[in-house]
């Protein structure tokens, strides 16, 4: 078997390419000790198979963040047979940058020269062979998105498994050669994983990670110390030589046109990122999409959802008794497992629709637009602006909103960016405000929904505002961002993005969902004899003993105190439990009329408001300890919250009820 | 001058990036390294929008204030 690694720019087409190369053949985990997400993926090729790893995007192989560093350690440590460098033939410079820095490590690269097309709009014209030459490695054109030159890149690649041909010899002018031969020499022989020319270059960049490996290494701090006062700023001297390498290579092999053409790109944005319009736009944009989530999530999907749910527990229920099953296993399964993982499930439709819409908003491009307009209201409350992109992937999943603060390369602007994702209401809690919704505001479903979101973000800026003025002062690091072409959603990239999403929602119901609701079906039968459900039960006395808690905040019952309880554990076992509190075999009606005779208009606003901020999720929190690597951080991501959520759900409740709601 | 200083559809040449600590060196890396030509785009409000070779770069006002080019 031969692995083959994917290295490339955001926006290159790296990943549309790693779908079109694995099909369906892949699977996500984690890089060993970090939380960064790994895709692996396989195809078959003439009988063989190949191994492929897609690796983090990125603009350069340094150590400015986690995703460079995994990204580079693979290209040498994981020594993958065959680098595929995607590269973006419409922005071929900097593109090629990374190719570089994978040309001076040896990696034995074939370049696919990907989105052909859009180069040829651009009227950019590539002379694959002549690049081909000056590169030293083989340049294979392909349009990933459209699936043309996928044949040849495989052919390709697989040549190059037996035909390595990186043999291009870099110079960056003779004093910076001089002392990388000159540390090389020393490394030589040291035992190195490295390639020591890499290793003497990386050094004299100032490459912290490098340097850390080997200036304690006899002979190297002497030479690093003599080219410090030798007047050259080793550090970008180094990336403007990269440069000039790129330039004598697009002069030969590249024609481009001299004036730049207006694209569409261009015009769309004079009015989405106009300092009149743009902020009105997004939040016309964001409004819809609950507004079509609403709509088409739950009047049109959602039903058969139900109905089916429905129909499997009815199914399941006649045919136990026909066998006489003991009660209790009836119990379980209709009341436990399928009275709350369908509750869950019911939701499925609507999480779909959610995560579509995010999905085609972050393949048009428009994200990285919406950081940008939104960077003033964020520089306000003393955030970065990228922070915002964290925050729209949190409205998915607080635990990705987070890893997303990764690229956040300011320890201040992280931690603040982590602290307050939670606020970004999450997909696993939308559940709850639908069945609120449905129960107490069915007319204006899609504003509520609208503004239950606008809530939690405005609380997501008021503490960015407060904890840059009192945990995390200083200042924050500059903003650099590319707005990426506007490109037209590809169905198959927004449909399996979407998928996996959806499909993770339903491991969950499955898995820890289950796991929760049969724990607090077992609490809800014991001690022996008691009615299921009831009061008496340990999961009542639980909820009673929770209850007077929340009884300023309206909603002091132990049933409400109960699915808070679980919600600890997953958001969506609120509704799980409510509905196996509430309603036996849960289809959304049933427990909707439910959830109306035990809450007020007013409570279910309170209860939707310590819902929305209230403590994360486990997952979140051991998240928060994972990317701190502080319990202290995680201990605090979990307090806070609930108490700023019980003193507002309070706060909502005492003035509303004062007010006469 | 500095960057801050072109409105939009300006041309300039980058002859250095005099401050910024660690994002000087992304900003090299990114294309924006000395004698590189760039456009402006826009020039308003936030950060500014640079084209380099039709490549659009968001950056931070403050960043950009330590750009410093020649008007073409």
């Amino acid at each position: 078997m031969y692995t083959i690694a994917l290295v490339g720019n955001p926006n290159s087409g790296k990943t549309t390419l790693f779908n079109v190369l694995t099909g369906s053949n892949q699977h996500v985990g984690n890089w060993p000790g970090v939380t960064v997400e790994k895709k692996e993926g396989s195809f078959k090729h003439k009988g063989a198979i190949y191994n492929v790893v897609d690796l983090p995007g990125t603009y350069s192989l340094g150590a400015y963040s986690e995703d460079e560093l995994i990204a580079r350690d693979f290209v040498i440590k994981g020594s993958p047979d065959v680098v595929i460098n995607v590269v973006d033939a419409s922005n071929i410079d900097r593109n090629l940058y990374l190719t570089t820095q994978l040309l001076e490590m040896g990696a034995n690269v074939v370049v696919a020269l990907n989105m052909m097309d859009e180069a040829t709009n651009k009227k950019i014209e590539v002379d694959i062979q002549e690049l081909s030459k000056d590169l030293g490695v083989p340049v294979i054109p392909t349009v990933a998105a459209k699936k043309s030159g996928i044949e040849d890149l495989i052919e390709g690649t697989i040549n190059a498994i037996t035909n390595r041909s990186n043999n291009v010899e870099f110079s960056y002018g003779p004093s910076i050669d001089e002392n990388v031969n000159r540390i090389a020499d020393v490394l030589k022989g040291m035992g190195f994983n490295y390639p020591v020319k890499w290793l003497a270059l990386k050094a004299l960049e100032g490459d912290k990670e490098i340097l850390s490996l080997i200036d304690k290494k006899e002979g190297i701090g002497d030479i690093l110390e003599s080219t410090k006062s030798d007047g050259i700023d080793y550090e970008l001297d180094i990336v403007d030589k990269r440069y000039s390498f790129i330039n004598s290579i697009i002069k030969k092999g590249v024609k481009k046109p001299t004036e730049e053409i207006v694209t569409l790109t261009d015009k769309i944005d004079k009015i989405l990122t106009s300092r009149l319009l743009g902020l009105p736009i997004f939040g016309l944009i964001m409004y819809l999409v609950f507004q079509l989530t609403f709509l088409v999530g739950s009047d049109f999907l959602g039903g058969y959802v139900e109905t089916f749910i429905g129909f499997i527990g009815e199914l399941i229920a006649s045919g136990l008794e026909s066998i006489s099953a003991p009660d209790w296993v009836i119990s379980f399964l209709i009341e436990g497992a399928i009275g709350g993982v369908g509750a869950v499930l019911v939701f499925v439709p609507l999480i779909m629709v959610l995560y579509f819409f995010l999905a085609i908003l972050e393949d048009t491009g428009y994200m990285s637009r919406a950081a940008y307009i939104m960077d003033g209201i964020m520089r306000a409350v003393g955030l970065h602006g990228k922070t915002f992109i964290s925050m729209i992937v949190g409205f998915g999943c607080n635990v990705p909103g987070i890893m997303a603060t990764r690229t956040l390369e300011n320890k201040k602007d992280r931690m603040i960016a982590i602290l307050i994702n939670p606020f970004m209401s999450c997909g696993a809690r939308l559940p709850i405000y639908l069945v609120f919704i449905a129960a107490f505001f069915p007319d204006h479903g899609g504003l509520a929904l609208f503004i239950i979101y606008a809530v939690g973000i405005a609380f997501a800026l008021l503490f960015g505002k407060i904890f840059s003025k009192t945990l995390f002062k200083g200042e924050s690091s500059h903003f650099i961002m590319e707005l990426p072409p506007y490109r037209m959603p590809k169905a198959p990239v927004v449909l399996r993005d979407m998928w996996e999403k959806v499909w993770d929602f339903v491991k969950r119901a499955g898995t820890v969902i289950f796991a929760v609701v049969t724990i607090l079906w077992i609490l809800s039968v014991f001690p022996l004899g008691v009615e299921p459900y009831s009061q008496d039960s340990l999961l009542g006395k639980i909820g009673e003993f929770i209850a007077p808690l929340f009884a300023p905040a309206g909603f002091g019952s132990w049933q409400a105190s109960v699915s808070l309880f679980a919600g600890i554990a997953a958001k969506e076992a609120v509704v799980a439990i409510l509905g196996m509190v509430y309603a036996g075999v849960s289809e959304g009606t049933e427990l909707v009329t439910a959830i109306q005779a035990a809450f007020t208009p007013l409570s279910a606003v309170s209860f939707l408001v310590m819902t929305l901020l209230y403590t994360p999720c486990a997952a979140v929190i051991a998240t928060v300890k994972k990317e701190t690597n502080s319990y202290k951080w995680a201990i605090f991501m979990a307090v806070y919250p609930f108490i700023l959520a019980w003193v507002m759900a309070v706060l909502v409740f005492q003035v509303g009820s004062l007010l006469g709601f | 001058m500095v960057l801050t200083g072109l409105k939009a559809n300006d041309k300039c040449r980058i002859r250095n990036v005099s401050g910024g600590g660690y994002a000087r060196k992304r900003l090299y890396e990114l294309g924006l390294n000395s004698g590189a030509e760039v456009k402006m785009v826009k020039n308003d409000f936030g950060p500014i929008i640079v084209s380099l070779s039709g490549q659009k770069l968001a950056i931070g006002r403050g960043l950009a204030q330590h750009i410093v080019v020649d008007k073409e």
